[in-house]
Order: structure tokens, then sequence, then C-alpha cells
């Protein structure tokens, strides 16, 4: 059995910071698993610029932000084992392998690193009443289909769910020839980015349709329309706003969740709010010695966050690797009133230095609230935002004294009357 | 062309018979419409092998109910097919539905139905944590179980034809006529002779039956609706949870599937067109609020997809397996509705003895294949069985499917057997490929290229099930140079 020092699971962002991170923090034998045939996870199909504004101050694609820091790897003595599929991983860290040409292997590591990233909510999560014919598939699988695979998937579209890549989507199914016919988003907003809600639709005259959703599908074999309808305040469809939309492809872009078959088998304790694994202030699960970070365990809407995030993932499992991440009291952190969930759901002030941050996702949209800090259940401390949305993702800052004697911490919203 | 037997229909009812006849010494071909075997009914069902209590005492559906049970587990096991007996519970929230479990119980007895047993309700909740605490009580029926349908199917097809049996599909059968010794079958193309016929075609088996009979029956399409749930839902449910029957059927139920998702369904709605498998918004609501009062915390976020079938309701009450004097070799299987999966393997056996009453003992065929080929269920075998099955066929060593662990290796061996696969869904239904969480989010494409590559045919020409179902389109420059725009 190979022995490692930390093995990262998937290639993407997450697991490419993550590995070099551990690397650069004194981390002996590092390893990235891919089950791809290149590392670089999903940004290799995001070939659209918006990647790398924070990190690098630059503009770029997907590919080209992976690239960096692929090749920063390949400059490394890290090893990279691409065309494998993790398994099975278990709580003493073995993790079962797949590869065509070296076969199945049982890997040992001192410390894991799960950075598998998200998998999409489909047309069956969303329970859409009708026929089920080819046509219907999810963004990401189109966004593969034609950016990678250089297929063409459909005429005329209509896309479902405005999040960023359902308008990325929009934009380049239009620029390969396609009519999209709408964009319906059954909230009353968009949660992506306002430069892709200009860049995407308006410059391409592609309506958005909020408060609608898909109410039914039709056609046997290929989609061969849909009934859109608008919805009301508790999100069901208002009878009598129903129209019929003729198309051949429905686009679904209805939201992401972290891939937590790996967790999930091994016994690692998920987090109901963010659906991935329950993390501390080192990004390290529920079982000692396995971290997790990027779209696994909680879906970023900025690449460079992943990679911020992964680099602090990978410094903690060098410490680990050294036995230098000490098990310590926890606070329990709640996401209150108003509050999707926060990251990390626990923290061990033993191991804070300076001061850390929270990050959360607001449930709803917020102009003019406070988001209020309690320690053991006392408003310690206010912060006033002029807007928050679900497709934001919210940073808050803690510093150490703050946590002296606390018992519990938890965040709420307070809107706050004008 | 000409064949002893030609069987209409390629569900659970002709496929079981297709292989109780492949043991003997005739020609057997069996036709159907569509472009996979079990596409009908017997693709989109509850997956129950029922004990027996429900069907009046008497009737065809009660005996072969229990005929038909006693045979699941040495089936399954032949064929390798998931089966399971998991034990049903049928549970009743009120004093008239306790009633109802005393009738049940005694028209079980009745049916010769086993080990039937009225639960109280702590001992109830004992078993299933998660069942509403205000159940009273529930009849329990030990044998009951559940089974993968369409792998069911696929499976008797699949041996059937490794023993001689031919399948033609896409190749619905247009008319009947009778010579004077033959009779001759018209499909959409061709045609074929054949000294006897069995009428298997599920909810058009009156528009079959009409073909070369007076009317004496009629089919109506009953629609029913179902749930599916991920795996994570799988704690939920250890048995088989009914709720009391009504006149609309056998109830809704809660059940755990042999691949460990949780199924939920179905309901009963008449329809009009047999085709019609949609869903509605309105059947998928009354689904789901009625399971509740069965699990009422039944994790709606769980769902991974929803769909239909159709049930093939007869105007008689009961199956309709019989022959007419004046139609010599000609024989109806119609009214197939449930517990039609669970008699089909104890129908068959009587079919292969009418047929014998007809035209006299059939002799045994010396050398019958029983099994299928060794299916390679790579995420089930061994460490060492994986280490060498990759050592083997590398294809084995590149999983396609991440939710349900498929390899390439088993997705290639589905497509090269007997009734093998030709469209995602056929692949779905043979290897779960596309059938996990994701919903082939993520496999679709590779299928689409592995399909593409062992059926030799281009990528537009792959298809998710019935004609007209491509994925794909050509390219614009494709066009352009095939002159298709
Ligand atoms: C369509 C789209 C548009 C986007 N646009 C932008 C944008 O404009 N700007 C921006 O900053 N961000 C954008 N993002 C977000 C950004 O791409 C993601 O946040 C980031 O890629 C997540 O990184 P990750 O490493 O966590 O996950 P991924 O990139 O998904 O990587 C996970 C990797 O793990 C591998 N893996 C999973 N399971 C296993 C296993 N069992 N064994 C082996 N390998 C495994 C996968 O193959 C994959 O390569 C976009 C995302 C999408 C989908
Ligand atoms: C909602 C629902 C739930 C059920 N639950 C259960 C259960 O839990 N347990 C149980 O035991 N039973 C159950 N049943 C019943 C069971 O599914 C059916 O009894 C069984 O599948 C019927 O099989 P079949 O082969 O007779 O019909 P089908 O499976 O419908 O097959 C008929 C075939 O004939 C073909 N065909 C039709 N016309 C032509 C033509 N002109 N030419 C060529 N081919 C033709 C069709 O394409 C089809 O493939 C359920 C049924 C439904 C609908």
């Amino acid at each position: 059995m190979e022995q490692y020092d930390v093995i990262c699971i998937g290639g993407g962002p997450a697991g490419l910071a993550a590995a070099l991170s551990a690397r650069e923090n004194g981390a002996g034998r590092v390893c990235i698993i891919e089950r791809d045939m290149e590392l670089g996870g999903i940004l290799q199909q995001c070939i659209h610029k918006g990647f790398g504004l924070q990190i690098f101050g630059e503009d770029l694609s997907g590919p080209e932000y992976a690239q960096r820091f692929i090749n920063e790897v390949r400059n490394s003595d890290i090893e990279v084992k691409t065309d494998t599929m993790v398994l099975e991983i278990t709580p003493q860290k073995t993790v079962y392998t797949l590869n065509p040409q070296q076969g199945y292997n049982i890997l040992q590591a001192k410390a894991l690193i799960l950075s598998m990233g998200c998998r999409e909510r489909t047309r069956g999560a969303l329970a859409i009443p009708g026929s089920r014919p080819a046509g219907v598939l999810t963004a990401g699988a189109a966004q593969r289909l034609v950016n990678i695979e250089g297929c063409r998937i459909g005429r005329k579209i209509v896309i479902l769910g405005s999040g960023d890549i359902g308008l990325i989507m929009a934009r380049r199914m239009s620029l390969e020839g396609a009519k999209v016919l709408a964009v319906a988003e059954i909230m009353p907003f968009s949660s992506g980015l306002t430069r892709n809600i200009v860049q995407c639709l308006e410059d391409f005259q592609i309506p958005l349709l909020l408060q609608h959703t898909v109410s039914e599908i039709r056609g046997r074999n290929r989609l061969e329309s849909l009934i859109i309808s608008k919805v009301d305040d508790k999100l069901q469809t208002i009878p009598g706003t129903e129209k019929e939309y003729i198309c051949d492809t429905l686009l679904l872009s209805v939201g992401l969740l972290p891939e937590i078959e790996l967790p999930f088998a091994s016994g690692i304790t998920l987090d109901k709010r963010s659906r991935g694994p329950r993390v501390n202030e080192s990004m390290e699960t529920s079982i000692p010695g396995i971290f997790a970070c990027g779209n696994v365990a909680h879906v970023h809407d900025l690449v460079d966050y992943v990679t911020e995030e992964s680099r602090k993932a990978g410094r903690s499992a060098a410490c680990y690797v050294r036995g230098e991440l000490k098990p310590a009291a926890a606070i329990n952190i709640v996401a209150g009133e108003g509050i999707a969930y926060v990251l990390p759901q626990e923290i061990r002030p033993a191991n804070c230095r300076e001061f850390f941050e929270l990050f959360f996702r607001v449930a709803k949209v917020y102009t003019n609230a406070g988001v209020n800090v309690f320690i053991n259940d006392k408003k310690i401390k206010s912060y006033h935002k002029k807007h928050m949305a679900p497709g934001e993702m919210e940073k808050l800052k803690i510093k150490p004294e703050m946590l002296i004697a606390a018992e519990s911490i938890k965040l709420e919203i307070e809107q706050i009357s004008c | 062309m000409k064949y002893d037997i030609v069987i209409i229909g390629a569900g659970i009812s002709g496929t079981a018979i297709a292989n109780a006849l492949a043991r003997y010494e005739r020609s057997v071909l069996v036709i159907e419409k569509s472009n996979d075997v079990s596409n009908g009914a017997s693709k989109a069902n509850s997956g129950i092998v029922h004990a027996g209590y429900d069907a009046e005492p008497g009737t065809m559906m009660a005996k072969f109910n229990i005929s038909g049970k006693s045979l699941y587990p040495e089936l399954c096991t032949r064929l390798d097919v998931p089966y399971r007996k998991t034990g049903s519970l049928l549970l009743a929230f009120s004093d008239k539905e306790m009633q109802t479990l005393e009738e049940l119980k005694k028209r079980g007895d009745i049916n010769g139905v086993q080990g039937l047993q009225i639960l109280d309700a702590p001992d109830v909740l004992d078993r299933e944590a998660h069942i509403n605490p205000d159940v009273k009580a529930a009849l329990y029926a030990p044998d009951a179980g559940i089974v993968s349908p369409y792998e069911l199917c696929i499976a008797l097809m699949e041996n059937a034809m490794d023993n001689g049996v031919s399948l033609w599909l896409e190749s619905p059968v247009k008319n009947i006529r009778r010579s004077r010794r033959n009779y001759l079958i018209e499909t959409s193309g061709k045609s074929v002779e054949s000294s006897c016929i069995i009428n298997c075609a599920g909810v058009y088996a009156d528009t079959v039956h009409n073909m070369l009979l007076p009317q004496m029956f009629t089919i109506r399409p009953r629609r029913g609706e179902y749930f599916l749930l991920d795996k994570y839902a799988a704690g939920q449910v250890g048995h088989i949870l009914f709720q009391c029957p009504s006149a609309q059927g056998k109830g809704i139920l809660v059940a755990p599937t042999v691949h460990a998702n949780v199924i939920v369904g179905p309901n009963a709605e008449e329809i009009s067109d047999p085709d019609a498998t949609e869903t509605s918004a309105r059947g998928l609501k009354e689904v789901w609020e009625t399971a509740l009062k069965s699990i009422p915390d039944l994790p709606y976020n769980q769902v991974i997809t929803t769909f239909s079938g159709v049930r093939a309701e007869p105007s008689s009450g009961d199956f309709i397996i019989r022959d007419y004097p004046e139609m010599p070799g000609y024989i109806d299987v119609a009214g197939i509705k449930s517990p039609g999966l669970t008699a089909a393997p104890a129908i068959a056996g009587h079919v292969v003895e009418m047929l014998e009453t007809q035209t006299g003992k059939m002799q045994q065929r010396s050398a019958f294949r029983e099994r299928r080929r060794e299916l390679p269920h790579f995420h089930q075998l061994s460490h060492e069985a994986r280490r060498e099955l990759v050592k083997k066929d590398p294809r084995f060593g590149r999983i396609i499917c991440r939710c349900e662990s498929v390899t390439e290796g088993e997705i290639v061996d589905a497509i090269h057997r007997n009734a093998g696969a030709k469209t995602l869904d056929g692949v779905k239904r043979r290897t779960r490929c596309g059938g996990g969480r994701c919903q082939g989010g993520f496999c679709g494409p590779r299928i689409i290229e592995i399909l593409s590559r062992e059926l030799d045919i281009p990528r537009e020409k792959v298809r998710k099930d019935n004609a007209g179902s491509g994925i794909l389109f050509e390219t614009a420059a494709e066009e352009v140079y095939h002159g298709t725009v």
C-alpha cells in the first residue's frame, strides 16, 4: 500500500490549491487524485472570463485560471493521478482508487483533503410535471457537451434558473447559433451577478422572466414545448398565467449541491444547511485529519474564494500531519433567523491565533438589514448592510478576543426599517 | 418467414412466456413495437412481489399471485436479477381500517398466503421507526418482496434469446390475418407467419384481440404516478408500507427498492390515452400528501425523479387468459393489471400448458442454458476480484456513472448482450448508469460517446429512448455538408 502525507481527492481549483499549500507548509508526499482526464475541474468547461479578479487582479477564463495552478503543481513534486476515481475512503484515511491502466489500488494517507466539488440539481429534484423527453438537461452538462465535446444540443432553448451558470449558458447558446427564448426564474430576483445579467441577457435581448417557472414539460420523444407560469409569493404557480413556449431544449440551472458521496459513506457528519460536511476553523470535518474545501464544503460563487479556503485546508492538513493541530474545546456556530448557512460550523479558539472569517449566505434578499452577532445568546455586535442576496456569499471577521468565555456564536439577520 | 409461436408484446408477460417456451423445441418470435423490451407497464410500476391477500379468492389474480410469488426466489437467482424479501406492512389508522386488516387477513388465509399476522401499534413502530405514530395496527405479510421489474424482463428476454428465441423491436403489429392453417402478422415494414399467437400487448391487448376476434372486452388505461428518492433516504423504510386499499386501487405505498432507493406512489387516475405516461402537478401532490400519512418525515429534498406507469384495467375485472375454439392457437394474456408482475412467471407456465393442450406435448430442448452469461457487477466485487477484472479488461477501470459506480466495461457488456441496450434509457435500465442522483448529468455525454462507438452510429443518432428522442443535433457545419438544412 502506497503511503502519503496528504491526499487531495479532486483536482479542481480546490484540490490544486490545497495540495500546493499542504506541500508549501511542509507536508512530505502529497498527491492529487482526479477522475477526469485533466486537472482543473469545472473550470475547464468555463471558457468565459470572470475568474481571478481577487487572487490575481486579472480577468481570466476558467482554463487560464486553472492552468496557473496546474503549472505550479507540475513544477512541484506533487504527484498527480488523473483518470483515477476514488471509490471509497475510510475514517482511517485509506483511499480506494480505480484507474484503467494502474487498476484498482489502495492508498494510505495521514491526512485527506476532500475537494470533489459539487453536482447539479436535476429536473427530477424539482419534480417538474409532464413528459420525460430528450432535450432536458442541466446547464453544466450542456456546458460540457458544447465547450468540451463540441456538440450541438439544441436550436430553440429555454433556461430555467438565473444563477450565473444559467446566465452564462444563455449567452453561450446564443453565440452557438441557438435561439434562447427566455430565462425563467422562480424568485423575484436573479441570484446571478449583475454583470452577467447585463452581458449575457440584456446584450442578447433575452427576456428574464422573474417569478416564473416551468410548470409542464411536453413532448414524448424530443422536447416540443414548455408551459411557463407565473408564481405567487409562496412560489406556487398561478392558474391562468400559463404560456406555451415552443422549444426543443430546456437547460436547468437550478442549484448546485456538494458532492457528498464519499463523506456520507465514510460517516463524516454533514450539515443540513450547507449540505456539505460540517467543518471547523481549520476546514477539518468531524473525522480528525479529514479536511474539506471548495464546492464540496459549500457552493461558492467565485473561484477566488475557493482558492483561499483551500489554501487554509492545505495548511491545516500539513499542521495535522506534523501533529500540531490539536483536538480542543469547540464553539458551535449557529445559523439563526435569515441565515441559509454559515461556515465553519464550529471553531476551536485554541487553534485560532489571529482573527478568522465566518462565511454565510442569507436566505432571501435584504435591503437595509443588520447582521447581528450573538455570543452566548447576548448580542455583542451588529453590522449594517445595504444589500444582501442569497447569491452572494457574505464574510464576517471575528476577533479572537471575542471568543473568550464564548460557548456559542449565533448569526441573525434583522430587517432595519427605513 | 414462419415461426411456431409469435408473442406480441415484450413486457413481463411476453418475456416470461418467451422464456418458458425457450425450453421447448419450438421456434418463437417476440414482436415489440417499442425500441426495447420492458418499455410499457413493466418498466414503471411499484416492483412489488405481492403476498397475495388483495385479490378476491377464486380469481385468476389470486391464483397466479400466489403461485407466481413462490417462483420468484429461484427465478431471480437463476437470472441474476435483484430481488429481496422485505415483508410488507399494511397500515391501519382508524377502526374502519382495522376492520379492513381483518378482512384482508381472512382473504389472504383463504388464498393460501402464509404467515399473515396482525401487529399492534408498538410492534409496528418497533419495526419501522419512521411510521406515523398514529398507526393503530398493521397486517404483516412476511413473504412480500421487491424486485427490479425491468431488469427481470430484460433478463428473461436475454436468456430466451440465448436459447434461440428471436426478437423484433420497433415493430408494431398493425394487422393479423388468418390463412387456412396459419396466422399472418403484419408489422410496419415486415410480416411473419405463425401457427400460434400469444397476445401480451398490455394496454393495447384489446386492440390486438380485435384484429382477429369480435370485441369481447376492453382495456382502460389507469395511470399511477411515483416519486423516487435518493439512497440517502434509505433509512426511512425497511418494509413495503401499504395504506389500506380503496375503490381506486391498492393505495399509496412507501417502499425500499432493490437498489436501496425509496419509491413512493402510485395514485390511480383514469386517462384516455394509453401512452400518456406524463406526470401531473395534481397527481404528484396527491401522491406525496397521501404518503406523508405513512411516513410524516418523508424528505422531499431527496426526490431524484418522478415518473408514471399505466395500468391495463380490464372490463372483466380479472386477468383475461384464455383461448378460443374458433381461433385455434390464439391466446389472450390481457388485462394484466397488478399483481401482473408477481403473477408473470406462473402465467407463463400456465400458457405453456394451454399450448400443449391445443397443439400436443412439446418436446424439451436438450441443451437449455439456464443461466445468463455472468454479469460484471463491479461495485459488488471484492477488492481482489476488482483488481483481477481491471487487469483483464481496462474498461472496468473507468467509472462512467459516479452515482452508482458503473464502469465502462459494464456498459459495453450491456450493449452487446442479447436484447442489449441501444439507447440511454436502455443503458440506464441495464446498468443503473444515469439512474442515480445526478440523473445522467455527469455520465450522459460519456454514454452517448460509448453508444456511438459500440453501435457504430454518429453521436446525433444516439437516442434517449424511442424514435425522435435524439439528444444531439448535427452541428451547423455538418448540416450544410449533409444538406440537411
Ligand atoms: C458554469 C459555471 C460558471 C462559473 N463561473 C464563474 C465565474 O465567472 N467566476 C468565478 O470566479 N467562478 C465561477 N464559477 C465557480 C467555480 O468554477 C467553482 O466555484 C470552482 O470550480 C469550484 O472548485 P472545486 O475545486 O471545489 O470544484 P470542481 O471545479 O468541481 O472540482 C472538483 C473536481 O473533483 C473531481 N472529483 C470529484 N469526485 C471525485 C472522486 N471521487 N475521485 C476523483 N476525483 C473526483 C471532479 O472531477 C472535479 O474535477 C463557475 C462555475 C460554473 C459551474
Ligand atoms: C402503476 C402501476 C403499479 C403496479 N405495481 C405492481 C406491483 O407492485 N406488483 C405487481 O405484481 N404488479 C404491479 N403492476 C402491474 C404490472 O406492472 C403489470 O401487470 C405488468 O407489467 C404487465 O405486463 P405486460 O407484459 O402484460 O404489459 P406491458 O408491460 O405493458 O407490455 C406490453 C407490451 O406490448 C407492447 N405492444 C402493445 N401493442 C403492441 C403492438 N400492436 N405490437 C407490438 N407490441 C405491442 C407494448 O409496447 C409493451 O411493451 C403495476 C402496474 C402499474 C401501472
